[in-house]
């Protein structure tokens, strides 16, 4: 009499689940407690991970698809969608200098550059003593002040190169 | 209606559809990536500027998005005026800014959408000199390739996807020009759909890795017009074949089944047709271990004439069918050995369930409803089935038909149906009802309004208790609990309240009860529907095989010959009979000890299959068969429609004929050698058959459902302006040296006596009846968009006319107040609780590896879950059984090991075997339900 005992199916194996921590699960379940269906804290999910552990692993993305009951494709659609989501990790601090239209007319191009010279990395990277992370962003809602920058949660405005360098060496 | 002028002439259109459905459904040229005919309208690829003017004085207009504009009557638009033109091509070339240049490397290049559009839009230089964007592609799968440098961002795919095919694991990822169409990570798409994606993107990123591994252009691949034979639906499909192997196949639009999209069974499973292991000698074997091949097919169909003639002098000879192959094949067969002696080759319960269908079909009151009718039904009971594994493609009609409230309400809102956006953010969460009494759980548990497990009885109990509640003429069900006796209520008064309600069931629970009380529903709610006026009932079933409904129809009546009487034949007579088998593995469809005894009890064992099997190793005769890429046939689908398929291609093969006129020849043999004296007529009719219409007439003369059979499609006579219909596309290449490695000469191209399709690229090219078309493709539209050319409006019917014959119409409006109480079926007892450590098996359908042919196909094979048997915890618990326990379930002689899996959709006292083949070959489905011992 033939038996059939299963075999493993030979696909890629896919990541690994990282957990929530207890303070991460609770926030998020309060989070959802304020929203008719769970779904609806995606973004604010992604914020308390990332206010945690300073970016969104794909481990994390998908233990908050568990936790919201989607999958985790629905996640990172939206962790992607925000460029203030970081998907990577990042330095310790983050300067994002805004290259929209305003910023553009007054020099953020040059801004840019001199932050990328001074710290030895493209936008998009993090120095190499982990320190800072260097993004450009979409207009920042100062335009009469420009050029912008947010740096961590403060709102630099007016920014010139020496602001720059002080921030850099501080 | 409404009138429009479109560039100075006047067209009456629709006034309910979107300026560039209307357009196109003229017939006219414009350009569109966005919009497609289901998904409809989200205006996001601006590709489909037209100008329109504001009334008759009004000589400026300006442009608009014609798939955002509703059509007015009076309305005047240009398509050909310069600026919007001159619009459509710089959208084209923004479109384009970042897409590659590589066309002739690109698996889409010559049936892109994209490409025939750059052209329509009369694009020609690309002044775009920069850096092109790049991106990672990634691993979908076995079935699905990624190239996602070739986006456009026209977001059809999620659109396709997940809104219309409840799918989750494709994301639009990123935004602005970093906007990814993908997964979240790596991985095999999971969605039985996921195919539609070749179709549905516009351009090369989803494209079929099957055609991949061995790659032609489309105007290589030669094509006829196709039945899919993995389930019972019968969706029509376009296979394209090059060199004697099957590369791929793709969707033939049926206005009323498949429309625009197929399952990834039927798309994907075709390997087994160009399987190594295949078949492809006729062998003759004298004892168990003398193996002796017999090249000649002549030799093996004369010494098979020789084995029926003597078998049937002594009334020793016996036929078994299959619910798999054609009407025809089957005919023929049961003309072969007389009716008597055939035998469906499906179990007891099987058989009857299918004459009880057939039976139900044809009362009074019931209407086999059609796929596109039960995608407009705004209520659906399904009793007993999990459609997305059993009829795939029937699960996303009911899908779309959970919709229709939110299309009520955007009629009430005056929201155009084509707003896809509005119309979905309108709805939100609220679907019209769908209610699903299942013995495990199914993938529309979801997006139910009401789901329910239970055993096959008591879901059957449940079914009769609605219909009881629509009708006090149906019996009562006693000893209901009062919570199903409310649940009932709550049914009834959403099937009595809807305009379209839908009743679907099946065979899959193996259970006759089950299909009873579908039938007991839907004859109730004509009643309680009825006001002086009958409107019959929907009621749909899913059936076990592509032709399982067919097979049913030649058996019309006969409750006793299936496979037990055969079986119970061979037992009386030890030694005795001879068998002959048309491609059934018997296996798969009884308890394999008592199968064994069968074989061990024949004299001779005649076997025609196309794949080796437990069945053919015990053959003394084997003949190989064609599969229905070689041959044609007609296929009965689950509503009663008869559907012609063709050969897509001629074998070289000698020992390979058509599987009916291999039956032929044998009855040819068997009457030539002057023994043709005292056969039955109908014998020395088959042996007269030389081509498929001789076939078709002996099948007409039978009358009945059979009467009008030569109308399912046109015959070999048919001629368009006196010429066939080509199977190759007109830019086929190297017929002339496809050979030429082996002779230098072109070979002569097969002649086809069977049908008007020719083997040729020559031929009519235009107004083709609808069941003979090949496939899509019209001047400029290269891509299978090109249906736009071939339907009488968007969405709409063949030009060529819906292929296939509807067999079962519902009888004219009778009065059903003269229902008889015996006219209603009886309830079944409720299930009783397990006792003593037994559980009730149930089979599940599979979508990858339920069905025996397309599961050979690696692509599928590696798409399948791990089999598991599945368990309610509390049920598990109750039995002393832990998950992920090789539990061995114990029926009969079957033994069969499998994992445990906890699943709390299982209803209790359920233990779910999967009906994947492997498992099946070890204890066939049809064995269950059944009491089992579980350890
Ligand atoms: S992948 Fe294809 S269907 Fe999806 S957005 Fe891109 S071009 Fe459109
Ligand atoms: S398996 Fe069924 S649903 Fe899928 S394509 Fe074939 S006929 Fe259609
Ligand atoms: S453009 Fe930089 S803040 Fe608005
Ligand atoms: S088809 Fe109209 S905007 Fe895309």
């Amino acid at each position: 009499m033939t038996e059939l005992i299963a075999s493993t199916a030979n696909l890629p194996a896919a990541g690994e689940i990282e957990p929530l921590t207890p303070e991460e699960r609770a926030e998020i379940e309060h989070e959802i407690s304020h929203y008719p269906n769970r779904q609806a804290a995606t973004i604010e999910a992604l914020k308390i991970v990332q206010k945690y552990q300073r970016w969104v692993s794909d481990g994390k993305v998908k233990a908050i698809a568990e936790v919201l009951d989607i999958s985790p494709d629905a996640v990172d659609a939206v962790a992607t969608f925000y460029n203030r989501i970081y998907r990577q990790p990042v330095g310790q601090k983050v300067l994002a200098i805004c290259d929209s239209v305003s910023c553009w007319l007054l020099g953020c191009t040059e801004l840019m550059d001199h932050a990328s010279r001074s710290l030895d990395i493209e936008p998009g990277e993090t120095s190499s003593d982990g320190r800072f992370t260097l993004l450009p962003t979409p207009c920042l809602g100062a335009c009469d002040r420009a050029p912008v920058m947010k740096f961590e949660d403060k709102l630099i405005t007016n920014l010139t190169a020496e602001t720059l360098d002080w921030i850099l060496k501080s | 209606m409404a009138t429009i002028e479109v560039d100075g002439t006047s067209y009456e259109v629709d006034g309910d559809r979107n300026l560039l459905d209307a357009c196109l459904g003229l017939g006219l040229d414009l350009p569109y990536f966005c919009w497609h005919p289901t998904l409809g309208s989200v205006g996001s690829c601006r590709q489909c500027a037209v100008r329109v003017y504001a009334n008759a004085e009004d000589t400026r207009g300006r442009l608009v998005m014609s798939c955002m504009t509703p059509v007015t009557d009076g309305q005047r638009l240009s398509i050909r005026d310069p600026e919007s033109q001159a619009f459509r091509d710089k959208s084209i070339e923004v479109t384009m800014a970042n897409h590659p240049h590589d066309c002739p490397v690109c698996e889409e290049g010559g049936e892109c959408h994209l490409q025939d559009m750059t052209i329509m839009s009369r694009h020609t230089e690309r002044r775009y000199r920069g850096l092109k964007k790049t991106y990672t592609n990634q691993y979908l799968g076995p079935c699905i390739s990624h190239e996602m440098n070739r986006c456009i961002a026209c977001y059809r795919c999620v659109r396709f996807y997940n809104d219309y095919a409840g799918g989750k694991d494709l994301a639009v990822l990123a935004s602005k020009e970093n906007v990814y169409f993908g997964r979240h990570e790596d991985g095999c798409l999971e969605s039985g759909f996921s195919g539609n994606l070749v179709e549905v993107c516009p351009t090369g990123v989803f494209t079929d890795k099957t055609l991949s591994r061995s790659y032609n252009r489309k105007w290589d691949l030669q094509s006829a017009p196709s039945i899919c034979s993995s389930c019972s639906l019968g969706c029509n499909i376009s296979p394209g074949e090059r060199q004697g192997r099957i590369k791929r196949i793709v969707n033939r639009y049926h206005h009323d089944i498949n429309g625009y999209f197929i399952c990834d069974r039927g798309r994907f499973g075709y390997d087994y047709t160009n399987a190594d292991q295949r078949i492809q000698h006729c062998s003759i074997r004298q004892s168990a271990d003398v193996t002796e091949e017999a090249p000649d097919y002549r030799d093996a169909i004369n010494a098979i004439a020789v084995e029926l003639a003597g078998a049937a002098t002594g009334g020793n000879l016996i036929a078994i069918g299959s619910d798999r192959l054609s009407v025809e094949a089957n005919f023929a067969l049961q003309t072969l050995v007389d009716e008597d002696n055939f035998y469906s080759g499906m179990d007891p319960v099987q058989h009857q369930l299918l004459q009880s269908v057939l039976g139900i079909y044809r009362r009074p009151g019931i209407h086999a409803p059609t796929l596109r009718e039960i995608e407009s039904a705004d209520a659906v009971l399904i009793l007993g089935e999990d459609l997305v594994n059993s009829a795939p493609r029937m699960a996303l009609s009911v899908r779309q038909a959970t919709r229709n409230l939110s299309f009520e309400l955007a009629r009430k809102s005056q929201i155009p149906l084509w707003q896809d956006t509005s119309v979905r953010n309108l709805a939100q969460d609220r679907r019209s009802p769908l209610m699903i009494l299942s013995v495990a759980g199914t993938d529309l548990d979801a997006i139910a309004s009401l789901r329910l497990s239970a055993a096959a009885d008591d879901i059957a109990r449940l079914g009769f208790a609605v219909a009881r509640c629509l009708s006090d003429r149906a019996p009562a069900v006693p000893n209901l609990s009062p919570d199903l006796e409310s649940t009932a209520a709550g049914i009834a008064d959403c099937l009595l309240r809807a305009k379209n309600p839908v009743i679907i069931s099946g065979t899959s629970c193996n259970t006759p009860s089950v299909v009873e009380s579908a039938a007991q529903v839907a004859m109730a709610l004509s009643l309680a529907k009825s006001n002086g006026q009958i409107r019959p009932s929907w009621l749909s079933y899913v059936l076990p095989a592509a032709n399982s409904l067919g097979l049913a129809m030649l058996q019309e009546g006969n409750d006793d010959n299936h496979l037990e009487r055969a079986m119970q034949r061979v037992l009386a007579n030890p030694g005795q009979c001879t068998a002959l088998i048309l491609q059934n593995d018997l296996y798969a469809r009884a308890e394999p000890s008592r199968v064994d005894a069968f074989f061990g009890n024949l004299k001779s064992c005649i076997v025609l299959d196309q794949q080796p099997n437990r069945t053919t190793d015990r053959a003394n005769i084997l003949v190989p068969t064609q599969t229905d890429f070689e041959t044609e046939g007609t296929l009965v689908n689950n509503e009663g429609r008869a559907q012609r398929y063709f050969e897509v291609f001629a074998t070289d093969n000698p020992s390979l004929r058509d599987n009916w006129k291999t039956i032929a020849n044998m009855a040819k043999a068997w009457v030539n050698p002057g023994t043709g004296q005292g056969l039955p007529e109908s014998l020395l009719a088959l042996a007269r058959c030389e081509n498929f219409d001789d076939l078709i007439a002996l099948l007409k003369n039978r009358g009945g459902l059979f009467g009008h059979w030569d109308r399912a499609a046109p015959n070999a006579a048919f001629r368009i302006a006196g010429l066939k219909i080509p199977r190759m596309p007109h830019r086929y290449s190297g017929r002339t040296s496809l050979r030429a490695n082996i002779r230098v000469a072109e070979a002569k191209q097969p002649e086809d006596r069977d049908s008007p399709l020719g083997f040729t690229m020559e031929g009519a090219p235009i107004n083709i009846p609808g069941a003979l078309t090949p496939g899509f493709w019209s001047p400029g539209w290269n891509s299978g968009e090109s249906l736009n050319k071939f339907q009488d409006e968007i969405n709409g019917h063949l030009k060529g006319g819906d292929p296939g014959l509807r067999l079962l119409q519902s009888p004219a409006a009778t009065d059903m107040s003269a229902a008889t109480s015996s006219d209603w079926f009886s309830v079944p007892a409720a299930t009783p609780t397990a006792a003593n450590g037994r559980l009730l098996a149930v089979s599940l359908p599979r979508l990858f590896d339920g069905e025996v042919l397309s599961a050979l196909s690696p692509a599928l094979a590696q798409r399948a879950e791990l089999p598991q048997l599945e368990i309610h915890p509390e049920t598990a618990a109750a039995v002393g059984l832990v998950e992920g326990h090789i539990a061995t379930i114990r029926l009969e002689s079957c033994q069969l090991k499998l994992p445990l899996r906890f699943n709390p959709r299982v209803a209790s006292g359920l233990v779910a075997v999967p009906a994947d083949v492997k498992t099946a070959g070890i204890l066939p489905p049809v064995l269950l339900p059944a009491a089992v011992t579980i350890e």
